[in-house]
């Protein structure tokens, strides 16, 4: 019997979530355009201040980092729920804490990597420029697996659930608000000139922490879930 | 070798059944029969490990199953009452998936070896698995048959879809599997036939 | 139910021995719980100082500061029965947690909004982002996540063993948000306003917010055990679904 190894495992799982997102494109474009389109609504509602854009600009590109994560969390174990698929993975000889991390880092490479990319053209946009913008990135880079970690939590214990991403918003926010403090922290206290590597190792800690846990976490839900 | 220890299942209030004991032995099937609602599928459900009973234990080669989890898992294939199969993937791509995380073979000749025994044309394995119709998406998940190099076959309403002629090719697979040495326990409307092979049947009332 | 032969105290989960030992209990608690909240108030609005910072807007922290006590200590107790629970597969230690976070999302209310009516005489306004209330307003979401998700899921089971889940990721989370916030709010300067620069404590104010705790404790016992009885009449004669007393009984009757 040829058993995968655990990052044999690992890299099927994602590859076939990564598969399944090159058929159908339309669900990498939206993450990234939704980060895009709330970070324009901020100007619109709050004026082109530019003193005010740049001070308001790490709070707002971070928040609008959270949403469109958490706008993607409704889809992580829905449809493998829905054609049995997920049931199958229950079942396959490996822990389920592999099972979990192939999901996760299949969704962050969809929904996190982008906006990771794409932040430092918005962080211009609010006036952000040079050591802040670098900050910011590597917190995003830092921060959004730490979100999608968390989030899956969140998305394995309303699966089916009626209530969907609502319900998942309202649980894992809470959640979600360390990660949001440090990392608009971090990229402020760039800006404002004292450096950002108390913040961003706080980040790091986070992430540590919930690579450790979140998965655990995650297999008991879809456990409770598929009962 | 697998044994079903005073099972007791409800769903809610309703009681499906209770002090079930059985053994299944090597190169036997277990034909769990019953009108729908009577507790197949979770009874099925049960001996895969997905859910756990109210009270009693199954037992797999002398160790619970609860204990043993992944090591259980590696001994088992189940094809459920839904393919389990991405409707974006070719069923070429599905089988590959499903075999190479399940540990089986899953190199691209046995992959279409397995697709052609099941009856399914070439032509059709590497088109998305959308445009098939039912019968042949329950082709494709049942391919795994073919690799499956597993002891316990554990089967919901394998023959949903099926016509006559897939029929009698994923039976003729499951006696050939019995003739080796395996077991399998399926989920069935009706009383079943096999050619060789010991056939057991527990009928469920619910 | 839960049917051990080994641990006899979960001779009480049957509700045949719960029913009337919590309904000889949860009268003596509804009366240490008057008793301990009316000395407490009238100690702490008529008998303590009048602090000479504050004046006697003050008073209010006698509700405010043992309502937050108690909003984070039941969800220490939920959370703890929420881990009983999934460690021992037993239905009446959920039905415990879901009996007690309605108390305690009502005290993390109360805390935040004694929290506002301290705010305005001092600062001015009706809501600062200090780090206490801040966080009383997370621990609230907490509360409210975990009732709702118990709420959302038909199945009773996985709703408890869901909402249990959660709550244990949740107390994991709470002190990290906790430091979190803080953090964020010290380094944004709104050091100066703090609502833990409470006035020094004479003994008489440490009475009564002892007292007033005491009286807090002792009610979140009764209407917890009182929501607990309600639970299990309901679940007895409706295990799946979550209907409520009066709609089962019109049911019968028709």
């Amino acid at each position: 019997m040829s058993r995968l190894s655990l990052f044999g495992t690992v890299r099927e799982i994602v590859w076939r979530d990564l598969l399944l997102v090159l058929r159908r494109r339309s669900d990498a474009a939206t993450p990234v355009l939704f980060f895009a389109i709330v970070a324009s609504l901020f100007p619109l509602g709050v004026g082109p201040e530019p003193m005010t854009l740049r001070a308001i600009a790490p709070g707002v590109l971070w928040v609008g980092a959270l949403l469109s994560c958490l706008l993607s969390l409704g889809r992580l174990y829905t449809a493998d729920y829905a054609d049995g698929v997920l049931e199958q993975m229950l079942l396959i000889p490996q822990p389920l804490t592999v099972l979990v991390m192939g999901k996760v880092f299949a969704h962050w490479i969809v929904s996190g990597l982008p906006l990771v990319l794409l932040s430092p053209l918005l962080g211009l946009q609010y006036g952000l420029n040079g050591e802040p913008l670098r900050v910011l990135m590597i917190s995003l880079l830092l921060g959004t697996p730490t979100l999608s970690l968390i989030g899956g939590i969140g998305a394995a214990l309303t699966l089916d659930v009626r209530g969907g991403t609502v319900l998942i918003a309202l649980l894992v926010l809470p959640l979600f608000v360390p990660i949001l403090i440090f990392g608009a922290g971090a990229v402020s206290s760039s800006a404002s000139g004292m450096g950002g590597e108390a913040h961003l190792s706080l980040l790091g800690a986070c992430l540590l922490l919930a690579l450790a846990l979140a998965p655990w976490a995650t297999g008991a839900a879809l456990r409770i879930a598929m009962e | 070798m697998l044994e079903l220890v005073e099972l007791r299942c409800s769903r809610g209030k309703r009681l499906l059944f209770s002090d079930l004991s059985l053994i299944v032995g090597t190169g036997e099937l277990l034909a769990v029969v019953g009108e729908n609602g009577t507790g197949k599928t979770s009874l099925l459900r049960l001996v895969c490990g997905l859910s756990s009973p109210d009270s009693g234990t199954i037992v797999w080669r002398g160790s619970q199953i609860r204990q043993l989890k992944e090591l259980y898992h590696a001994e088992l294939t189940y094809i459920g009452h839904c393919n389990g199969i991405k409707d974006d993937l070719t069923p070429a791509e599905n089988l590959k998936f499903s075999a190479c995380l399940a540990g089986d073979g899953c190199s691209d000749t046995a992959i279409r070896r397995a697709l052609e025994a099941v009856g399914l044309e070439a032509r059709l394995h590497l088109l998305p698995t959308r445009i098939l119709s039912q019968g042949q998406k329950r082709r494709v998940s049942l391919a795994r048959l073919w690799l499956s190099r597993r002891p316990l076959w554990v089967l919901d309403e394998p023959y949903t879809s099926l016509d006559a002629n897939a029929a009698r090719l994923v039976t003729q697979r499951m006696e050939a599997h019995l003739d080796e040495g395996g077991l399998v326990v399926v989920a069935t409307h009706q009383e079943m036939t096999l050619g060789t092979g010991s056939l057991q049947h527990v009928r469920l009332t619910g | 139910m839960v049917t051990s032969k080994r641990i006899n105290w979960f001779r009480f989960s049957s509700s045949q021995a719960f029913y009337p030992l919590t309904g000889k209990m949860i009268p003596w608690f509804a009366a240490t719980a008057i008793l301990a909240m009316t000395t407490g108030l009238y100690i702490g609005f008529f008998v303590a100082p009048t602090d000479f910072q504050q004046g006697e807007a003050y008073r209010i922290i006698f509700v405010h500061v043992p309502a937050a006590w108690m909003s984070m200590f039941l969800y220490l107790v939920m959370a703890g029965w929420a881990a009983l629970g999934l460690g021992l597969n037993a239905r009446p230690s959920f039905m415990m947690a879901q009996a007690v976070a309605p108390t305690g999302a009502m005290f993390t209310f109360l805390a935040l909004l004694t929290g506002s009516m301290w705010g305005k005489p001092t600062w001015g306004t009706w809501w600062v982002w200090d780090a206490r209330l801040t966080s009383e307003l997370i621990l609230l979401f907490l509360y409210a996540g975990v009732m709702l998700l118990h709420a959302s899921i038909e199945d009773t089971r996985r709703a408890d063993r869901a909402s249990a889940t959660f709550a244990l990721v949740g107390v994991v989370n709470i002190p990290i948000i906790y430091f979190s916030v803080r953090w964020w709010n010290t380094l944004h300067q709104g050091a100066s306003v703090s609502m833990t620069a409470a006035p020094k404590m004479a003994a008489t104010m440490l009475m009564a917010m002892l007292l007033m705790t005491i009286g807090f404790w002792m009610y979140s016992a009764a209407v917890t055990l009182l929501r607990m009885r309600c639970l299990m009449l309901d679940r007895e004669q409706n295990p799946t679904k979550k209907h409520t007393l009066v709609m089962q009984e019109a049911m019968e009757t028709h």
